[in-house]
């Protein structure tokens, strides 16, 4: 493939909890406006992985974090880093829709109000867009004022994706966005990953391997050993991890002999 | 011949289906179950014949006028006013800063050894006993403006509402669940923002419910006030002057030699318990129009 263009730049990174390594020695290039699906057992770390690119994790504890996570190039663990900015460009769903117990409309809102003043009119667009980018909007637009939580789980979750496009973030992460939905729920979350990739970068945590074949377009194979340690096993276009995998443990893994 | 082929041991589990339970199961589900209704039906008897015997002894020495005319009139009206004057400055010395120090413990320094010592002294404070605050209010307010005051009697009061309102503040706050805070600062809120527009917001019903706990306690206290607000017989003159109460009011009541007097503590405890469920009534009326 040509003409991709890194976005995010993963150098040798390790993670620890406290004194408790999660996970150790990842490197992989996250590409612009590619899919990027991260696959592997429970515990590998993948969920760890992805709350390290936008500092979310910090929120959870002590943590400690050795190697580098480059953004376009700026290090996002350089001291300097205004952590709420880097937040606003690198947006997260997280495994539960969780809207907050506000209107529809407050919660696209929310992300677009607390960073500075908005006038009406440019607030109503940008929300309306959001909602039309989440696929939602024709389902809301004439109860945009009720709560969200009377929505369905399915439109909770593209409310949450709503709600960080309308922050218009260059990278999205997705930290198994569909594990609480159903079938038809997921197919939606799946038809808008494939809409959103012309406009963002998006990196997916998934358990379930059909859907990391269906919505991307490079993935990630992690797993741990006896240690426990997460470690990343092998990194490539989706149709060669599935298809002719280097690793004997990748090939066991999405064979199906695994875990 | 049936369309089931079942086994011995088949037939016999879909036949103890309809079996009842074996009789020391029953027996025990039975006595538990009375127990449960007996005690939580005597925890109710005190409530309830407390009701029936303020309302039955104090109906009938009720008159409409008795609200509008002052103690030296045979009215009850400066009492109410006292009482409400008294919450209302220590509501609005104890909100403003139990609110604020409920959210600082729970949001803002978990971590921070000063957090401990807040909390411990916070409850210690609850476990004060009241009048050992009417003692404290009377050094610090009343040797200090050198005269009984409605001033005095608020800021005792404040003293006693702070920590229900503080520890309340804080148990609301943590109940609001982890992924809101995530969810806000993934939107790159800052740690003040996701507290005061989102959780916050969210807490209020709770924070509302520790205030109107505070208020009502509040309310009622009558110790505090012996020391700080002491009595008046008439409208009070000012922040400044000794100022009437409900409770303190059924306190000389009980105390006058008269006993026809005697009789009118029912009555003012029927206003007291009044005022106070207008004050719990109106601060839910105030958290659910959020």
């Amino acid at each position: 493939m040509s003409n991709l263009t890194t976005a995010i730049q993963v150098k040798n990174l390790s993670f620890y909890y406290g004194n408790y390594k999660a996970i150790e020695g990842i490197s992989l290039d996250i590409y612009k406006n590619q899919v990027t699906a991260l696959i592997g057992p429970s515990g590998c770390g993948k969920s760890t992985f992805i709350k390290t690119i936008n500092r979310i994790s910090e929120l959870e504890g002590k943590v400690k974090v050795e190697g580098r996570i480059e953004f376009f190039g700026q290090n996002i663990y350089d001291p300097r880093i205004n952590i709420n900015r880097l937040r606003r460009e690198i947006g997260m769903v997280f495994q539960k829709p969780n809207p907050f117990p506000m209107s529809i409309y407050e919660n696209v809102a929310y992300g677009v109000r607390i960073a500075g003043r908005c006038s009406k009119v440019v607030l109503d667009e940008i929300i309306e867009s959001a909602l039309k980018g989440a696929a939602l909007w024709d389902e809301v637009k004439d109860k945009l004022h009720q709560s969200a939580t009377g929505l369905s789980g399915g439109q909770q979750q593209r409310l949450c994706i709503a709600r960080a496009l309308a922050v218009k973030p260059k990278v999205l992460l997705m930290d198994e966005p569909c594990s609480a939905l159903d079938p038809i729920a997921t197919m939606k979350v799946e038809e808008l990953i494939h809409k959103l990739r012309t406009e963002f970068t998006i990196v997916i945590v998934t358990h379930n391997m059909q859907q990391a074949t269906r919505v991307s377009d490079f993935t990630a194979f992690f797993s741990t050993d006896e240690s426990r340690i997460g470690q990343m096993v092998e990194f490539g276009e989706t149709s060669q991890i599935f298809r002719n995998p280097l690793d004997n443990r990748t090939h066991d893994y999405v064979s199906g002999r695994f875990g | 011949m049936s369309a089931y082929q079942n086994s011995e041991t088949d037939q016999a589990a879909a036949a103890s289906l309809c079996q009842s339970l074996s009789t020391d199961r029953q027996i025990f589900t039975y006595l538990m179950t009375s127990i449960a209704f007996g005690l939580s039906g005597l925890a109710l008897l005190p409530l309830l014949s407390i009701l029936w015997e303020i309302m039955s002894r104090g109906a009938s020495g009720f008159r409409l006028e008795m609200l509008f005319h002052p103690l030296i009139e045979n009215g009850f009206a400066n009492a109410i006013l006292g009482t409400i004057l008294m919450v209302s400055i220590g509501a609005l010395l104890s909100i403003p800063v139990g609110v604020i120090t409920g959210i600082f413990l729970a949001e803002f320094s978990q971590t921070n050894p000063f957090t401990q010592y807040v909390r411990f002294i916070t409850s210690i404070i609850t476990g004060v006993p009241s009048i050992v605050v009417g003692i404290f209010a009377y050094g610090v307010i009343v040797l200090l403006t050198k005269g009984f005051s409605a001033i005095a009697g608020g800021f005792a009061l404040a003293v006693i509402m702070l920590p229900v309102i503080v520890l309340t503040t804080e148990e609301a706050l943590k109940l609001i669940p982890v992924p809101q805070r995530l969810a806000s600062a993934a939107l790159g809120g800052t740690r003040f923002q996701t507290t005061f527009r989102v959780i916050v917001s969210s807490a209020i019903p709770g924070i509302t419910t520790g205030i109107s706990l505070a208020i009502a306690r509040a309310s009622g206290e009558t110790a505090p006030l012996l020391f700080t607000a002491l009595f008046s017989q008439n409208w009070s003159d000012g922040l400044l002057s000794p100022t009437a109460s409900l409770p303190v009011l059924i306190f000389n009541l009980y105390n006058n030699p008269d006993p026809a007097v005697n009789e009118l503590v029912w009555t003012t405890s029927i206003i007291l318990l009044t005022l106070v469920l207008f004050f719990s009534l109106l601060s839910r009326v105030i958290a659910k129009k959020r």
